[in-house]
């Protein structure tokens, strides 16, 4: 790099970052393409609403419907972000305003190392506590005999595991509300509590939602620790404690057999390219309702 | 001054720290009824903190220490425990900037009248006319009630504001630089409404633009440092200061 | 009022469980972590490879897994690195001008942010396939390395952005151009927070499945080359989990505890490491 003068570098420079930049944009565009080319074989051969909808997967027999793994994911999905967050909603509120701020010390490493835990790592958690909570405590609480591999083991350790995502955003919306809008409101002569529950909540309500949202999109494309729980069972589930099978989870259990049927490899890319416009339309309606609030709110 | 029924506030040996650093010394004032006292001197010298005592707002500011009596009332509203939410009810803010609730406009002020036990419909209705009257606001939102506040401009968000903080049905109005983010046009309408106001208000503002206080003013309480230097009637504080640092700041500012 | 205290003390209540909840969650997945880990952990078990594969278990250890994980990571974190650093550079140095073409290319940022990390897998077997190689560390690595490119950006462009205009019109000023003003100038002022993206990328790297899955295939040796498969820690813990056998199932936990202590490790080295390099930083 010394060897060169410095008109030499700036343009060594400006082509690589020229070079990066194009490979990064194409990114998506390139995704999009691998995996619809992949797939095209099984979108050729079936119809679109009898792939996504219809509730028999038998590849052995060239069937292939996506359906009961589809609702699996929606199922486990839902139900985390069910239980993540109202915990969050609450934990945000009591750190931001009802604490002093070194307690804040105490939650944002606690938070990053939840964020840390790698998916596997919660898989094996979930194996060892969740699982058999739900089997030996929770279901006989509610009269249901379960193995404990079940819908509701996933959703319990994916609502832990996006708990760091929502909070952290939560946190930081409750913290730059202004000051003196509480003022504002403590002044007429409300209760913190009343201040907090029409005021602050109303303030937050955009970005309450975009926390939401973005804990919603990371649960849906979770794979390994929501595979390690959810029992893996090709059916429609009837109720939580059922064990169920999602989009994830059927492209990773799967891989292996992948190229000894035919089409099952195009089947799994399409599950892949499922998860990628989902993926990729959810960001989209983000942006735009993020874009939007920034241009209302001023 | 000792016409102690004349006062709405009585401020004895009021100390603010935070941490090491005291922001507020010693301060004994009182505040008479139904005149306009401008607390007046340069940033930093305590006079937002100074108002933020009298409504207890320091309680959102937990590293604050507060000694002293602020009585309002004959209650003391340092030590006034649960019964501050009540006590607030005393007194309206108005801020530097004006924060309108979250809400419509109708809501704005609805809000403030549900907290002071307003329930009926029709009272709410008529009530919410009655303020924005008061602010001289009517006229221009009354077609645009269930608008979003924020959608009025800074002046009228202001007036709303008002509206909002003298729907509690306070005794005193507590401003703190009303006008400094308005254009002159708002501001001179917020000073006149200040004049009007006084009849039937204590009011109690802040600010550091000596003009303003020279326009509006009954009683001057000249800040600085964290110190009361001198109170009393305009004309002796601004005329006739008495103490050399006030010479000092009014032979300042007039430059 | 009673009625409106009761519902704010159950309030209350609730926020302080949900808070406490949190902690106590944490703490018990640290608890069972490190009560399985421990116990299978042992100087042999770091050392050495394993002896016997999934049925066996002969013995042996993670090594294959440990060297393999540090291997595959460090490489994806300086592929993403090398590609990442120009791209945030490249928008908040030379297309400072340009905003247009700075919201697009935010919007395809924002756009890939958070794809899920199985379907850069399945990408990455298909681009294998169509490429004709074999599951690699290569191949492992490159899928990787898209996985983390998003968050790499985002992490620097974020930093970068904090820079004043100030400082960029004082560069030009002292007569440097545009790419000497980015690698030089803005690169030291934002330091801490570069090696934070770098941190944080490579711990999201090391510790994720579903990129290295189909791509990287798995053995129980050290690799020799870059063409060969190559044995993940993550992907260690998955396929021996569920062994019978317990020795197999020693070393899953055991990469389960090293894991996590890797990444915690890296988590708090970032912080510190951050703070260091604060010395040559400007506060404006």
């Amino acid at each position: 790099m010394y060897l060169l003068n410095r008109n030499q570098r700036h343009r060594v420079n400006s082509t690589w970052m020229i070079v990066s930049l194009l490979l990064v944009a194409s990114l998506p565009f390139l995704l999009f393409l691998g995996l619809y080319l992949k797939s095209f074989l099984l979108i050729h051969d079936y119809h679109l609403g009898d792939l996504l909808f219809s509730k028999v997967w038998k590849p052995g027999s060239g069937q292939f419907g996506f359906y009961p793994f589809i609702v699996g994911s929606i199922w486990v999905t839902l139900l985390a972000i069910l239980i993540s967050a109202p915990i969050c909603l609450l934990t945000a509120i009591y750190v931001t305003q009802y604490t002093r701020k070194r307690f804040l010390r105490i939650m944002h490493p606690a938070i990053d190392i939840l964020a840390g835990i790698p998916s596997v790592v919660y898989g094996v958690w979930g194996i060892l506590v969740i699982v058999p909570f739900i089997s030996n405590y929770l279901g006989p609480l509610f009269g249901v005999k379960t193995l404990g591999y079940s819908i509701l083991a996933a959703a319990f350790v994916l609502s832990i595991m996006i708990i760091p995502f929502i909070l952290n955003i939560l946190i930081e919306v409750f913290r730059t509300i202004p000051v003196e809008l509480k003022e504002a409101s403590l002044s007429l002569g409300a209760t913190q509590w009343e201040t907090i529950k029409h005021v602050l909540f109303k303030k937050a309500l955009p970005g309450i939602i975009a926390a939401l949202g973005f804990g919603l999109a990371r649960a849906f494309g979770e794979t390994m620790a929501v595979l390690m729980v959810v029992g893996n069972v090709i059916k429609l589930p009837k109720s939580v404690f059922d064990p169920g099978y999602t989009l994830p989870a059927l492209i990773a259990n799967n891989y292996g057999e992948m190229l000894s049927i035919p089409k099952y490899d195009s089947a799994l890319m399409f599950a892949a390219l499922i998860l990628l416009v989902v993926s990729l339309f959810f960001n989209l309606v983000m942006h735009f309702f993020i874009d939007r609030y920034n241009k209302f709110a001023g | 001054m000792d016409m102690e029924t004349q006062n709405s506030i009585h401020v004895e040996n009021l100390n603010v720290y935070a941490g090491k650093h005291q922001i507020l010394k010693d301060i004994n004032i009182d505040i008479p009824k139904n005149k306009i006292t401008v607390i007046l001197g340069p940033s930093g010298c305590g006079k937002t903190t100074l108002l933020k005592c009298m409504n207890r707002l320091t309680d959102l500011y937990p590293e604050l220490k507060v000694t002293g009596k602020v009585m309002i009332e004959d209650k003391n509203v340092l030590e006034a425990g649960e019964d501050i939410v009540k006590l607030r009810q005393h007194m309206g803010l108005l801020s530097q900037r004006p924060y309108p609730l979250p809400m419509t406009i109708y809501n704005n002020i609805a809000y403030a009248l549900r907290l002071r036990g307003v329930k009926k419909r029709r009272d709410m209705n008529k009530q919410v006319v009655h303020y924005l009257q008061m602010a001289s606001l009517w006229d221009e939102v009354k077609n645009r009630l269930r608008e979003p506040a924020s959608h009025l401009s800074i002046g009228q968000q202001q007036r709303l504001c008002l509206a909002r903080g003298l729907a509690v049905n306070p005794e005193i109005i507590l401003a703190d630089e009303p006008t400094s983010a308005l254009d002159p046009i708002s501001s001179q309408y917020i000073e006149e409404k200040f004049q009007q106001l006084k009849d039937e208000y204590t009011i109690v503002l802040v600010t550091h633009v000596l003009r303003q206080a020279a326009r509006i003013a009954d009683y001057v309480i000249f800040m600085y440092l964290g110190e009361v230097i001198e109170q009393g009637t305009v004309k002796e504080v601004l005329e006739n200061p008495k103490m050399e640092r006030t010479k000092l700041y009014l032979k300042g500012a007039f430059n | 009022m009673t009625g409106k205290k009761i519902e704010e003390t159950v309030f209350k209540v609730l926020m302080v469980i949900a808070t406490y909840f949190i902690l106590a969650i944490l703490a018990i997945i640290i608890y069972t972590i490190f009560a399985k880990g421990v116990k299978a952990l042992s100087w042999e078990m770091l050392t050495s490879v394993p002896q016997g594969g999934y049925y066996y278990g002969k013995g042996g250890g993670i090594l294959n897994a440990i060297l393999g994980s540090l291997s595959l990571a460090f490489g994806a974190t300086l592929l993403a690195f090398l590609l990442g650093l120009p791209v945030a550079l490249y928008i908040n140095v030379f297309l400072v001008r340009r905003k247009k073409i700075v919201i697009v290319i935010r919007f395809i940022l924002d756009l890939i942010w958070g794809i899920p990390s199985i379907v850069y897998g399945a990408f990455g077997f298909s681009m294998m396939i169509f490429l004709g190689i074999q599951t690699s560390l290569l191949a492992g690595m490159i899928t990787v390395t898209l996985f983390i490119l998003p968050i790499m950006i985002r992490s620097m462009d974020e930093i970068l952005r904090t820079v004043p205009v100030g400082l960029t019109e004082a560069s030009y000023a002292l007569g440097s151009n545009k790419s000497e003003t980015a690698f030089r100038i803005f690169t030291r002022q934002t330091v801490s927070g570069i090696i934070t993206a770098i941190l944080l990328s490579f711990g999201r790297g090391i510790g994720d499945a579903a990129s290295v899955l189909f791509t990287a295939g798995y053995t129980d040796h050290l690799p020799n080359s870059l063409m060969e498969p190559v044995a993940t820690l993550p992907l260690s813990i998955f396929f021996q989990l569920s062994s019978p056998v317990p020795a197999v199932q020693d070393r899953a936990y055991a990469s389960a505890l090293v894991l996590t202590l890797l990444i915690l490790l890296v988590s708090l080295f970032s912080r510190g490491l951050g703070k260091r390099y604060h010395k040559t930083k400007i506060n404006f």
